[in-house]
């Protein structure tokens, strides 16, 4: 088992690549999209904005690797953050723009449902699913994961919400198609259950 | 529900783990690492490591201890202290911090705010600021820890720092940090009421009705929080229980049978 995290520039990878280690991957980081082939598993972390997000995922040439990686080696991939936004159709941070279309879907702005919603959504809240998908397997329905975002997946198709989260009404927290997945929240900075969630997506 | 925050704060100074009083009298209180050890086992909510001496020292944050004690660290967490260009946050997020806390570089030029939210979101960019109550009971932001006056007053620079994308405001109160004497209320309520996004409040927590006081009070979305936790038996769990009992939601509280 050889998980990939993809470094295109953004996001948190120290703590991406410790808490995969934590829970038992061998790791390795890189700018290379051929790294492609060496890997069981691929990461895309994700701390930014949407377009610059694309825009270095294209620069460095991944958008060809992740979809031969995914549709035809079905090789696993989560995108956590920005990195599970990063996998739709369109986002709409900054205007619109295309995103990889790994998983239907678009990507918009948190609307605030009262006056006291703050935007980011900013720390623990709940992930609400039905205990059916393994990626969240040993995890209680309701679990705290940490969240730091403006901006959520609003699906293409039903049956790729796994999870939802309530906040600004209900939005759809982790996200499933094929073998492509997505968490909004950070599974690496939500200790016990994000590392479970972590152990789980290595087991795929 | 989104649960309450409660956010131990480490300072560092010269490698040791410190906490003051009124950002002066520093005492050493142990080194940094054992610290965020413990409050990772814990599963506290988050933590803030502030370097407190190298802005003043005019050197950039130490990236390698970084580095080191976020390796140990799997809650989400917010390092600040010199801070001055966005060549120091992308190197702080590689080295393991989820986001950074920015004070006095922003008022020297605050486009450095705009500049972080747009390259690294604006979720990562925590604004600091460091208030202090001035005679006739109006504020004023100060830098470089507490020792400049900045000339600004602090609702009005929150507002600032949200409208050039900062993704939540750290407000400190100079006078209380440090005191256990409760936190400046006023001065939070004045802050949470400018601003959309999320404020936690910081100086002067003594006891877990300081927390409570600060949330449903203050207006505060998350709390922080040093001495507390340093100098006395009171713990980030102790608090949220006592807090769940006060119908405030809180993450990771058991109730005892």
């Amino acid at each position: 088992m050889s998980v990939l995290i993809i470094d295109y520039g953004m996001g948190n990878l120290g703590s991406v690549r410790r808490a995969f280690e934590e829970c038992g991957a061998d790791v390795f980081i890189s700018e290379d999209p051929g790294e492609c082939r060496h890997a069981s598993h691929l990461v895309l972390p994700g701390v930014g904005a949407f377009p610059d997000g694309m825009e270095a995922l294209t620069r460095g040439g991944w958008l060809p690797a992740l979809k031969q990686a995914t549709a035809e080696e079905k090789l696993p991939l989560l995108g956590i953050c920005l990195g599970m936004q990063l996998l739709a159709d369109h986002g709409t941070e900054g205007g619109a723009r295309a995103g990889l279309g790994l998983i239907p879907g678009t990507v918009l702005r948190l609307v605030p449902d009262s006056p006291q919603t703050r935007i980011p959504h900013v720390g623990w809240n709940e992930v609400h699913h039905d205990g059916s998908n393994p990626l969240l397997a040993g995890i209680p329905d309701r679990a705290d994961f940490y969240f730091v975002h403006s901006y959520h997946f609003v699906p293409g198709t039903a049956d790729a919400t796994i999870a939802t989260t309530p906040y600004c009404g209900s939005f759809v927290s982790v996200v499933g198609h094929g073998s492509v997945f997505g968490t909004q929240f950070h599974p690496e900075k939500s200790s016990r259950f994000g590392f479970q969630l972590i152990r789980n997506f290595l087991a795929l | 529900m989104l649960k309450v925050r409660i956010i131990p704060t480490l300072l560092w100074k010269n490698l040791g783990l410190v906490k003051g009083v009124g950002f002066d009298s520093w005492r050493r209180v142990g080194t940094i690492m054992p610290a965020v050890k413990v409050y990772n086992t814990r599963q506290v909510d988050e933590l803030i490591v502030v370097d407190i001496s190298a802005t003043s020292e005019e050197r950039l944050p130490d990236f390698a201890e970084v580095r080191e004690f976020s390796a140990e660290c799997f809650v989400p967490l917010t390092v600040g202290g010199g801070i001055r260009e966005l060549a120091e946050i992308k190197e702080l997020l590689r080295a393991g911090a989820d986001k950074v806390s920015i004070n006095s570089a922003a008022y020297e030029r605050p486009t450095l705010i705009e500049q972080a939210a747009e390259r690294f979101g604006a979720q990562c960019v925590v604004a600091s600021i460091d208030a202090s109550r001035n005679p006739d009971g109006s504020y004023r932001c100060l830098s470089r820890s507490g020792s400049a006056d900045t000339g600004r007053e602090p609702g009005e620079w929150a507002e600032e720092l949200e409208r050039r994308g900062a993704g939540e405001i750290l407000i400190t109160s100079v006078e209380r940090d440090g005191t256990m004497t409760g936190y400046d209320l006023e001065l939070i309520r004045l802050v949470a009421d400018r601003v959309k996004i999320p404020v936690i409040a910081s100086g002067g927590a003594g006891n877990y009705g300081h927390l409570h006081e600060a949330l449903t009070v203050g207006g505060a979305a998350a709390v922080a929080a040093a001495s507390i936790f340093h100098f006395t038996e009171q713990t980030p769990l102790e608090a949220k229980k006592f807090l769940a009992a006060q119908g405030i939601p809180v993450r990771n509280v058991r109730v005892a049978p």
